[in-house]
Parts: structure tokens; sequence; C-alpha cells
């Protein structure tokens, strides 16, 4: 299968929202080539009549009644947050200068 | 049942504690500080705990006067429980066993957690994990190993290998853990107590920090059959705050328990041995206990037959597919804005501060898994990595469909080998997934799956047995392990967990 380069991997960190130093992506580089070479296998037995599994238990449009039920107080959200301002999460800057 | 010492109450079943906990002869409060006295004594060599719970005399006083004051509780309440890091727990910092939660106290309880603490169970505290539950040794936690109660240089499994060494230490009678692909069934194998992974939606998973939605079940460690069907029957069934939860009325798996270990055999019970779980990659050792239980099930009058799972060649490569995938999706929530840890500099972006934060927060498999999950879902690899692996997960539902046409329970190996050594595998993560093998076929399926002793390998360390039963047949995994329990502890005189060498610090 394919091959992942240092870039692929620094892609995907970047798509995940992961920084890494230099050694990180040498050894996830490697081990990640070694990972996929293993587990690209599955294809070999997903014929095109296969259908797919995406869950064990099949269930469809698990609704309730649209009522108000018991939902915690803005305290007891913010209580966990790094952040914020008693109504708000506080971040850093959305946008950088360049956008 | 190996007679308790008096005054031991930590080497007493968690059924027979509860018993001496409902005739009056012991109170919570003594109970519970047994435990934590054993917690005290031993837990600095085993580490199987994160966090011990300072207000468990309080809850166990509360349950007491309860039942002074002639209040009609629960069968097991009064009686300590060990909750595995990944539930949340109001008042107990819920961390997952990663650096990215330290500290954090969610703002409610997983219904897990709350149903218990309904029955009158005590929380002694949370139990270490892999992070994320990422892991096969609980190497992988951020806060440092769990060890082995029957060998310290030795990995208890994982990702529960706390709840575990917790149950096998003798520091809990009861504890909770949650299978992805093997996370309670295997730390049983290699530590000789018993682990339930549930039908997938039998128990919720509201409040439970997701690793694989699709994977993940909650379910009851114990040192025997019976009490993990009591726990479980406190914490299974519907659950209107869990989208999966199934809407079905389950029978009793505590009288299914009772029932099986009082009939004594398995007359007329199918047994089916999965030839591909019985194969080259399972220790000879293993495969020598594994030889023997099938022996004695087949005197106890069970049929034994063997079974095909052709597919199950494919599962860890499915799974290791399926599970980074929906786990990068997951772990997403980790973002430095609502809660956890936050890493930052003057003048970062958002961005910037979530790159940062999870660089710091995460531990090096996480990282891995997330990324290979991100590479499974991205445009042009998608059909062929993750798409085929869904369709490796449909062959493997239909190899479990056409066994249990032939056989009412299968069995195999619950691990391929013996608890290794700390270390042994760090370095090799492919070494460490193919770990799983015997374990994963049952997540991907949705079935549920029990891991129990069946003797020690030539190391003398435990070795696990693996019991699997169809979608919804919880029951028949209780009936038949609690009658293979009975039938082991005949020839061993008492269950294996009894016979674990005395930890050094554990010196009575």
């Amino acid at each position: 299968m394919s091959e992942i380069t240092r870039d692929d991997v620094q892609h995907l960190a970047g798509l995940a929202r992961i920084a890494l130093t230099d050694d990180e992506v040498t050894s996830l580089t490697s081990e990640l080539s070694a990972i996929v070479d293993a587990i690209a296998t599955v294809s070999e037995i997903a014929g095109p009549d296969v259908p797919a599994t995406s869950h064990p238990v099949p269930l469809s449009n698990v609704m309730r009644d649209d009522v108000v039920g018991e939902t915690l107080s803005a305290e007891q959200i913010f209580a966990g947050a790094p952040s914020h301002d008693g109504e708000r999460f506080r971040v850093s800057a959305i946008l950088g200068e360049e956008q | 049942m190996e007679q308790a010492q008096s005054g031991d109450l930590t080497r007493l079943a968690g059924h027979e504690l509860a018993a001496l906990l409902r005739s009056g002869e012991v109170s919570s409060v003594e109970a519970t500080q047994a435990h934590l006295d054993r917690i005290a004594e031993v837990d600095g060599d085993v580490h199987a705990f994160l966090h011990v719970n300072e207000a468990a005399l309080e809850q166990a006083r509360a349950i007491d006067e309860r039942r002074a004051a002639g209040e009609e509780l629960h069968e097991l309440a009064g009686a300590p429980v060990a909750i595995k890091d990944v539930l949340c727990t109001v008042g107990m910092p819920s961390t997952a066993g990663s650096r990215i939660l330290e500290g954090w106290i969610p703002p409610y309880d997983a219904t897990v957690v709350a149903r218990l603490g309904h029955a009158g169970l005590v929380a002694l505290g949370k139990t270490n994990m892999d992070e994320f539950a990422m892991g096969s040794s609980t190497e992988h936690s951020a806060y440092g190993p769990t060890r082995n109660p029957w060998d310290l240089e030795r990995i208890p499994g994982g990702s529960g290998g706390g709840s575990a060494a917790a149950v096998a230490a003798f520091e809990a009678p009861f504890a909770l853990g949650s299978d992805t692909g093997g996370s309670i069934r295997q730390p049983a194998a290699v530590t000789g107590t018993v682990g339930m992974k549930p039908t997938y939606g039998g128990v919720s998973r509201y409040g439970a920090i997701a690793l694989a939605s699709s994977l993940d079940q909650v379910g009851p460690v114990t040192r025997t059959v019976l009490d993990s069907a009591l726990i479980h029957d406190v914490i299974g069934g519907h659950d209107p705050l869990d989208s999966t939860s199934l809407e079905r009325e389950w029978p009793s798996f505590a009288a299914a328990a009772r029932e099986g270990a009082s009939r004594g055999d398995l007359a007329g019970v199918r047994v089916g041995v999965v030839k591909e779980l019985d194969s080259e990659g399972i220790a000879a050792d293993v495969q020598a206990r594994f030889q023997e239980t099938v022996r004695v099930l087949t005197d106890a009058g069970a049929e034994v037959v063997e079974v095909s799972c052709p597919s199950f060649a494919y599962s860890v490569a499915a799974y290791y597919l399926i599970l980074p995938a929906e786990a990068s999706s997951n772990l997403a929530r980790f973002d430095s804005v609502r809660f956890g840890l936050r890493v930052e500099q003057a003048g970062q972006t958002v961005e910037d501060v979530m790159a940062a934060t999870r660089e710091v927060g995460f531990g090096t498999e996480v990282k891995r898994r997330i990324i290979l999950g991100t590479y499974a879902l991205s445009a042009g690899y998608y059909d062929a990595y993750y798409g085929s692996a869904q369709k490796v997960r449909t062959l493997i539902q239909r190899d479990f469909d056409a066994a249990f046409e032939q056989a009412d329970i299968l069995i195999s190996p619950a691990a391929p080998t013996t608890a290794f050594k700390l270390s042994e595998k760090l370095d090799d993560p492919l070494a460490m997934y193919v770990n799983d093998i015997t374990t994963i076929p049952a997540n991907l399926a949705g079935i549920p799956g029990m891991g129990l002793p069946m003797g020690l390998g030539d190391d003398g360390l435990p070795v696990g047995l693996q019991l699997l039963a169809p979608m919804f047949e919880d029951e028949r995994l209780y009936r038949a392990g609690a009658a293979i329990e009975a039938l082991l502890a005949q020839r061993w005189g008492g269950i294996l967990a009894t016979k674990a060498p005395e930890l050094a610090g554990g010196a009575r």
C-alpha cells in the first residue's frame, strides 16, 4: 500500500490539531508505515457485495420528546473550564493575522 | 468459596461481604475501612488507584444509618466498589489516565456510577488505565503503570489494569471497567479475576469518556462470576441518556449465575471451540490449560464442537482502523476550550493553543492513534481502509452467526499469553495490538464476552478463558461461567484469585 512520509505525518497532525516535535514526526512516520501495512489487509476480503456495518446493534432515529429536561447550571459547566467569564468560554484570538 | 479468616473482610467475595452487611454482622464503615486500609498497605506497590475517595467513609456511614433506621436497601448496599477512571464521577477527578484531564472534576455522574450510588455501593476511588483506554498493559497511563499483583514486574493487562489489579489485590471486591477491544476481559485473564463485557447497548455509556463509540461497553470486574452478575444487574438496562442503549427487559444475571453454580454440570450445553483462536500465536502453556478446560467441560456433560470463523484473521486489522477513526473524532473534544488542560502563550490563535495543548496533554499512543485515524478517514483512503474495515465487521458478524448455529456458547483463551513484563512490548505498538486478537471479534460484532480464570501458566501466572454468547444472551455467560468456575474451584480447592502470592506490603 502507500508509503507514509514525514510530510504526510505533519499534514495529518495539522488536521488533528496536534503539534509534534521533529523526533515525534520521525518515529510516527516509521510506526505508521508499519501499522498501515499490517492493517491494509482488510481490503483483501472486503468484496463489493459485502455491506458495511457501522454499528453492532442497528438503531435509527432514537428521539425523545421535545421537552426541557434537567440541565446543568452555567456554574457547573464552567467549573472545569480553563478560562471563562461566567457566561462564555474565554479563548484567545480565533483568527490569525494573515486571515 | 474460601472461608475468610476472622476479621479479614477484604478476602471475602463481594456477595459474601454483602451478606454480612445485610445481616448486620459487619457495618459498611467496617467494610469500607478494611478496604481503605488494604489500599494504604499495598497500593504503593500495585498502583491500581489514581484517586482514593475521601468521602468513602462518610458515604458508608450514611448507608449504615439508613440500615439502622430500618430502611429496605439494595442487596449490595454498603459494599465498596472501585471505578475505572474513564467514568465520570461528581466529586472525584476523572482523567481517563490522561494529562489533558488532570484534576478535572465532571459536573455529572456516569449513569453506571449513579446506579451504583442509588444501590448504596460505596465508591473507593478511581482506578488506573491506559490513557483514554488505548492500550493492553496500563503502561500508557500518564500517571505511571499499574503492576500485576501476582508479579509486580508484570503488566496487569489493559486498558483496565487498575480495576483488575484492585480486585486481584483484594483492594476492592467489585470494580467497573470498560471494554473496547478487550479492556475488561484481558486484564481479568492476566490477573486471575472475572470480567464481563456486556452486549453492546446493554449498559449505558452515558458519562463514559468515549474511545470508540461503536465498540465501547462498560462492565463489571470482580473475583467471582456471581459478583459480576450482581453488578451487571445494578448497572444494566435502558438509559434514555444514551441513544445506543437497548430498550429491552434483561433477566436477572445473578439468578443465572446462582443457577449455573448450583447445577454443577453443563449437560446439554453445546460449546464451540473457535479454531482460529486456538492456534499459532497462543502460548503453549495457555493452549495446555485450554485443552484441560475443554476436557473438564466435556466431563461435565458439555457437547464440544469445533467451529470456524475465517474472517477473524482480519479482525485486528479492522479494529485498528475503526478504533483510531472513531477515536480521532471523539478526542477532538479535548480542545482546550471547555475542560481540561490549556497550554497557551501570548499572541497565539485558538488553533495554535489547541495544537500546543494536545501536544503536551496527549501521550505517545494517543497521538499515534489519532493520527492513524485521521489518515484512515482522509479523502482517497476512506474506502480502502475505513470502508473495508466496516465490511470486515459484517463478515465477522456472519462468522459468529454461523458459529452460534452449532453452539450455545463459544470458548477460547482470553489472552494469548500470561502477563508479559513491564516495558516488554512498549516500543513495539504492533506487537501490543496483535495481543488483542482473542478479544477484538466480540467488540466488532457487539456480542457479550466474559473472561474468567482457567489455571496457571508455566510461570505460575494466571491464564484466562473467554466465553462468548450471541447478542442479548449475556445470561448464558453467567450460567455457564458460574458452572465452569464451580467445576474448576472443586479441582483447585477454591477460586484462583485466592491463590495469588501475598504481596510484600500485605503481610498479615
